[in-house]
């Protein structure tokens, strides 16, 4: 051993000890840039509505802490953490294999359009099997849509990123296609569809409460996307065909079928939180059902570092930010455009701290 | 010595953790002297210049340049003060011209578009000057290794250079693009520059130098003038042994036909034709070496062999199978092992561990896999294992495969292909950055290999390294087999005849 590594000083600390030296700093460095990404940003916010005349860290309080009222506002934000998280858990996958998924809005809403159709189409059955199989309809389709963007990059070589994005357009001119017309409920005034059997809706955590089991979903399956990249043989050859295609076809591994796989994985995430969306939460399928939970899981991949587990915390940290958000609109004078530039400053800063960890990393 | 010293380096310490890189190294560079460096793959070389030129900040330590203590914090503060620096990895962007990587981050965008054209002028004449050949609005990922090198080199001179840092500037060139370098050192040497020079060749060390530092465990052991010493010398100092010149070796003994490659055409990656017709027959227990300059087809061959560039025309057989144009995938799973030319672009993964990197092939096959799943305890006992007995110098299994020393990466690759159990092994480039004690212990076991009933193919531009461990040689030239020779040093004409491309014997050769 000794001969072996010479120039490493073992003798300075013991193995394990160095072991878990090194684990707790990567820990530490993980850690704390998001979250001093997010404080930075939300300093930086409050001079911006102090500059516009608020005060600013009250403002930014509420924003963080006024949606913490009682369990019924603690169960608005885990509903909205739920697509965040799911989106932002299966974009890490296709991150880490360098797809640049933008599409998630728009796999989000064939998701829901598939979710509607199962649910609104097939009666009788059970809610066991109902509520799953809506479920799973969005998820397939969310795929699917995913997937076709994949075709044409491995097959074509188009940008991912311009073909998801048209993809967004079709999705969401689809819906309203649908609810205003082949899909629409023919007694109501608006644009919107039949209303989903009840065996059909996603089972409610609480009964009075509009939280309901996709939370659940959402949290296991970030947890399984962590074991999958991080310890499966499949993951494994994502990870490498992202980090060095070149490598990757040079080991035998199939380039085209594993950025298909990649990407399917974060559609098929993204259109099962289509389907909560309509099964859990608004149970008939709107023009609008999402307000832009696609983009915001791109950021909550990002601020995750691209890692599954951590998409369980940034995407509850988002959707606190999105609830103290309306709670401000409410109460205060805030225009929504300021709310949104707050936002929008997380967003960024939480890209410069990532950089700046991938600098830290290497000097460190 | 009572000259002052051009740089001084004091007493400099550098750890990554608990890895000693430097470890309290000094060392003394006269004016105008070609100071060469050298030790073993992981001594400290690489990281000892990188703090001299800015890249890595020292922990502890002085450097007195031109008689002033000095503390860089990036290369541009280096660069300012005339120091230059060409790294083992290129560090140029590729989709940008000669002319645009040189301005990169220097100066305002605004002022550099209007003096584009004295950039031109500027890059044109020094390229004259020093007879680089390098043409200002090439694009960097149309070059060749050679050419990109020079490149890198005229970028330190269009900076204004007093003290150039070349890292084993010629693990990547051609004995004829070597023999120009050299040149070039001793040209810049001429224009009162100083020049540091880091290779494993001892042969060009000792052509070049005028000074040698020998590197272990992160100090300097001993520095010689170039007079006082022979390759000999140099090697014992290095490597603390006498590493044999001459390998001992058993005679071939062939048996069945493991690969056989009947006139085989394929393109490059930019159409042109580079293979044209290749015939050859590897059997197994018998090392068969490619001869040749490079760029002479023996790139797309060894990819088109496999699997990574489509074949034109012709047939491949490995252990009676057809694999022509099978996808790698298919092509690895029939015994095939590949250490390739270019380790950063298809060997490594630089990101990712050494056990990551050990099962590179192997990711879903037992025993490192199982039902779907990594058996990481198997990765890294496997990964443990090959640490040791190729004596790859890292902190551990799990330490990032780009954080090793350029020579120990080669090493993983090696042992890697090795280990695999191959019935045939591809080897482009063996020695690639690996030390002479590192090179002696690779071709011992590329030997064992052959004995074991291997089949080997061998692709070099070094005749020493087919010399050495080579049962027939055969050469390339454009694309096609000119001829073959037993590895008998005796008829290096005839070998380097050939490698020009004339296949008649001179009349008078008789
Ligand atoms: N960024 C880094 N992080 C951790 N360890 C590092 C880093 N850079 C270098 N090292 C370690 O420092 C030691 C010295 O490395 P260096 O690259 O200087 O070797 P070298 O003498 O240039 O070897 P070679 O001949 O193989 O190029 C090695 O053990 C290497 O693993
Ligand atoms: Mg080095």
């Amino acid at each position: 051993m000794e001969q072996v590594n010479q120039g490493v000083r073992e003798n300075v600390y013991p193995q394990a000890a160095q072991a878990l030296y090194r684990t707790l700093s990567q820990v530490a460095i993980s850690a704390v840039t998001p979250l001093a990404a997010v404080i930075v940003a939300l300093a930086c916010g409050a001079a911006l509505l102090w500059l516009n005349g608020f005060n600013g860290s009250d403002v930014v309080t509420v924003m963080i802490f006024g949606s913490f009222q009682d369990m019924r506002s603690v169960g608005e934000i885990l509903l909205k953490a739920t697509p965040l998280i799911l989106i932002g858990a299966g974009l890490c996958v296709a991150f880490r294999c360098k797809i640049w998924n933008i599409g998630a809005e728009g796999q989000l809403y064939v998701g829901a359009i598939a979710a509607t159709f199962v649910g609104t189409s097939i009666d009788g059955l059970s809610v066991w099997v109902h509520a799953p199989l809506v479920m799973l309809a969005g998820a397939i389709a969310g795929a699917a849509w995913a997937g076709i963007a994949g075709y044409l990059k491995v097959r074509f070589q188009a940008s991912e990123i311009v073909t998801t994005i048209m993809l967004n357009y079709i999705a969401i001119i689809l819906t309203s296609y649908l609810v205003t017309g082949p899909m629409k409920d023919a007694s109501a005034a608006y644009p919107q569809s039949a209303r989903l059997v009840r065996e059909a809706w996603t089972p409610r955590i609480v009964s009075d409460m509009r939280l309901h089991v996709g939370i659940l979903v959402a949290v296991v399956l970030a947890v399984a996307l962590y074991i999958f990249l991080q310890r499966s043989s499949r993951g494994f050859a994502l990870r490498v065909v992202g980090q060095n295609p070149h490598a990757a076809r040079y080991a035998g591994m199939n380039v085209g079928r594993n950025i298909m796989i990649a990407i399917c994985i974060s559609g098929a995430m993204a259109g099962l939180a289509g389907a909560f969306e309509v099964a859990g939460v608004t149970h008939r399928l709107y023009q609008n059902i999402s307000p832009g939970y696609g983009f915001e899981g791109i950021a909550v991949a990002l601020l995750a570092g691209n890692n599954p587990l951590a998409a369980i915390l940034s995407g509850g940290l988002f959707a606190t930010l999105r609830s103290g958000s309306e709670v401000l609109q409410i109460t205060s004078q805030v225009p929504q455009v300021l709310v949104l530039v707050i936002q929008g400053i997380v967003i960024l800063s939480v890209v410069a701290f990532a950089k700046l960890r991938d600098i830290i990393r290497i000097v460190a | 010595m009572s000259q002052k010293p051009f740089l001084r380096i004091d007493n400099i310490r550098k750890r990554f953790g608990p890895i000693v890189a430097s470890d309290g190294v000094s060392l003394e560079i006269q004016e105008g002297e070609i100071h060469s460096l050298l030790g073993e793959n992981g001594a400290g070389k690489s990281v000892l210049m990188s703090m001299i030129c800015g890249m890595v900040r020292p922990d502890e330590g002085e450097i007195i340049y031109k008689g002033q203590s000095v503390r860089f914090n990036s290369p541009r503060e280096a660069i300012r003060q005339h120091i230059g620096m060409v790294h083992q990895h290129f560090m140029l962007v590729p989709n940008l011209t000669v002319a645009e990587n040189y301005i990169l981050g220097q100066g305002s965008a605004l002022r550099v578009i209007n003096d584009m054209d004295e950039v031109h002028a500027k890059i044109r004449e020094l390229s004259d000057r020093y007879a680089l050949d390098v043409r200002p609005d090439a694009l960097i990922e149309d070059l060749s290794v050679g050419e990109q090198q020079r490149v890198e080199i005229l970028k330190t001179l269009f900076h204004g250079i007093d003290l150039l840092i070349l890292d084993e500037p010629t693990a990547v060139l051609t004995p004829q693009e070597t023999d120009r370098l050299l040149a070039l050192m001793r040209d810049l040497v001429k224009d009162g520059k100083t020049v540091v020079f880091i290779s494993h060749k001892l042969d060009e060390v000792m052509r070049v130098s005028d000074r040698i530092s020998v590197m272990r465990d992160g100090r300097v052991v001993n520095t010689v003038n170039v007079a006082d010493t022979d390759a000999r010398g140099l090697a014992r100092m290095m490597v603390g042994r006498d590493v044999g010149m001459e390998l001992a070796r058993n005679p071939a003994n062939p048996g069945p036909l493991v690969l056989s490659v009947e006139n085989l055409t394929c393109r490059s990656e930019t159409g042109l034709p580079a293979v044209r017709g290749v015939s050859l027959h590897v059997r197994a227990g018998e090392i068969v070496g490619i001869a040749g300059v490079s760029g002479n087809g023996q790139t797309e061959l060894s990819l088109a062999l496999s699997g990574l560039l489509p074949v034109d025309g012709g047939r491949v057989v490995l252990n009676g199978k057809d694999i022509t144009g099978l996808d790698p995938v298919r092509i690895n799973a029939s015994g095939f092992s590949h250490i390739p030319e270019d380790r950063h672009k298809h060997g490594i993964v630089m990101s990712m561990s050494l056990s990551e990197n050990t099962v590179l092939q192997r990711y879903d096959q037992p025993p490192f896999a199982a039902r779907g799943m990594l058996n990481r305890r198997m990765i890294s006992e496997h990964t443990r294992d090959l640490i040791k007995r190729f004596r790859i110098k890292s902190r551990d299994e799990d330490q990032r495969i780009g954080d090793l020393s350029g020579g120990n990466q080669q090493k993983l690759v090696v042992a890697r292909e090795l280990a695999r159990n191959p019935d045939f092994i591809l080897v482009n480039q063996l020695a690639r950055g690996i030390d002479i004690g590192a090179m002696e212990f690779v071709m011992e076991e590329m030997l064992k290999q052959r004995d074991s009933g291997r089949a080997i193919l061998l692709i070099s531009t070094e005749l020493e390294e087919l010399f050495a461990i080579c049962d027939r040689i055969l050469v390339m030239f454009h694309g096609e087999i000119l001829g073959e020779l037993p590895p008998d040093r005796t008829r290096l004409d005839e070998l380097g005849l050939l490698m020009a491309g004339k296949t008649e014997q001179p009349a008078l050769a008789g």
